[in-house]
């Protein structure tokens, strides 16, 4: 268990990009500003290769993978 | 009560000397080696607005590894509504200091900051002259702070990083300030209030502090009763007590009313009918759906709009965002823009809906709570004044602008 992996986020980093939503749109979807609104939560184990890529694709880094216990 | 945050002399004589403190309370207590258990035991909240557990909190610093602790004595008081801060550093600093020389003894903290918000230019004075009759060696450990005049600067992170840099916006957690604070060390953020409170706890023990409150509540809280009541004042109650005994402890209502505001901004609204009967204890309100955030009670007077109240709050909430996140820049000043132009009549079309979408995916999407704030009060606002806002949207009509018109 200790290893279900979930989406964190630096906001103040993030600037909008929206490539996220495009990489792993299982977990993120934009809002109306273009700014990723990312499901709560483990991702699936199906999703976690197109979450790693968004992790690394994200152009300001703002982007994590973190043990689901230590999201808030 | 004669031992409580505000008693002593009558508020009106400014602040309390220290030797009128003591003569009063007795000298500040050596730390008690079991200080965090019996906090733990009277139950105290957090009163900055947030209520979280003090004793969990403490641990937290006090086992943290990276440098000796540093506490951080949170007197920012940004909420506009609020005077409860202000008011009890100007009249009982020395109960503050006492609170935060505990909280450094608890935690092994060798400094103490007292971060005080700019405009709050009388609890500066006392605070100031306060420090100045304290022992050398106890003022060597002080260090007094004015935070800039802004709503966010109270918020615990937006404090570390003025103190650090000079810039008060909140950063992104992780860290937090228990983890890694002022010049990196761990930190405890406590607000003023609260440290006020340990400052009686130390003294007089838990059992006693627990037996202030009415029913299963603990201690007193300090509550600023505000809106349609004869004037704003800060009140010292026993926690738990009904909210309409409140407002008449400040005087009572002077006119009808339909709903009161709870908790300042970053709180919601109630119906009257509803909030009248509420218990002012932070636990209680929390399981119920409400909070008591900084202890703001404001009574919407008769002849105010809900909708045109709440969307002066938003307009301000939207102004102070720190704007480093995207959701709360853009999302609180379109939320903003569109509770304006329905509380002017003016709707453009969608609004509504699109103020009830937008502020429900705000929660959680800043570095800070300022959003979080803001979707609250406005999914509260939606739900109260429910029939005011189909009728400005829709007929585009204020009921209190019409019985104004009705009554002339």
């Amino acid at each position: 268990m200790s290893d279900r992996l979930a989406i964190g986020i630096d906001r103040i980093k993030c600037d909008g990009h929206g490539v996220c939503a495009d990489l792993v749109p299982e977990m993120i979807e934009l809002d109306d500003w273009g700014y990723p609104i990312i499901r709560a939560g483990a991702i699936p184990p199906s999703v976690l290769p197109h979450a790693r890529r968004a992790v690394s694709g994200c152009p300001t880094l703002a982007l994590r993978l973190q043990r689901v216990a230590a999201r808030r | 009560m004669s031992i409580a945050l505000l008693a002593g002399p009558p508020g009106g004589q400014g602040m309390e000397s220290l030797s009128s403190h003591q003569q009063r309370l007795g000298a500040l207590p050596a730390v008690p080696p079991a200080l965090i258990d019996s906090i733990e035991r009277s139950n105290l909240r957090g009163k900055g607005g947030a209520g979280f557990p003090v004793a969990i909190k403490w641990r937290s610093v006090a086992s943290q590894p990276g440098g000796a602790p540093v506490v951080l004595a949170n007197g920012g008081e940004g909420e506009p509504l609020s005077r409860k801060d202000r008011m009890l550093m100007e009249q009982r600093p020395h109960l503050v200091i006492d609170g935060a020389m505990l909280a450094a003894g608890a935690v092994g903290a060798d400094e103490i900051v007292l971060y005080v918000g700019a405009d709050h230019v009388g609890a500066i004075q006392a605070m100031h002259r306060a420090m100045t009759e304290r022992t050398a060696s106890e003022r060597a450990r002080l260090r007094l702070v004015s935070a800039p005049v802004r709503y966010v600067s109270g918020e615990e992170t937006a404090a570390v990083h003025f103190i650090n840099d000079g810039i008060a916006l909140p950063t992104s957690i992780p860290p937090r300030p228990f983890e890694h604070g002022i010049d990196g060390r761990p930190t405890l953020v406590q607000n003023v209030e609260t440290l006020a409170a340990v400052a009686l706890i130390a003294r007089f023990g838990d059992d006693w502090y627990r037996s202030l409150g009415t029913g299963n509540a603990s201690g007193t809280t300090l509550v600023t009763v505000g809106g349609a009541v004869p004037q704003t004042v800060l009140i010292e109650i026993p926690q738990g007590m009904a909210l309409a005994d409140a407002v008449n402890a400040a005087g009572g209502i002077t006119s009808d009313c339909d709903a009161v505001l709870l908790g300042g901004y970053f709180g919601g609204w109630v119906e009257s009918s509803t909030a009248w009967g509420l218990p002012l204890d932070a636990d209680a309100l929390r399981q119920l759906g409400y909070s008591l955030g900084c202890g703001v009670v404001a009574v919407l007077p008769a002849g105010r709009c809900g909708v045109v109240e709440t969307a002066r709050i938003l307009a301000y909430l939207a102004h102070e965002s720190a704007r480093q996140c995207g959701p709360c820049t853009f999302g609180l000043r379109a939320i903003s823009a569109a509770a304006g132009r329905v509380a002017a009549l003016t709707p453009t079309p969608g609004d509504l809906e699109h103020i009830q979408r937008w502020a429900g995916v705000l929660a959680g999407r800043g570095a800070c709570r300022h959003p979080d704030g803001a979707a609250g009060l406005v999914a509260s606002a939606l739900r109260v004044f429910a029939a005011e806002f189909q009728l400005h949207e829709h007929d585009r009509r204020c009921s209190v602008a019409s019985l104004a018109v009705a009554a002339s």
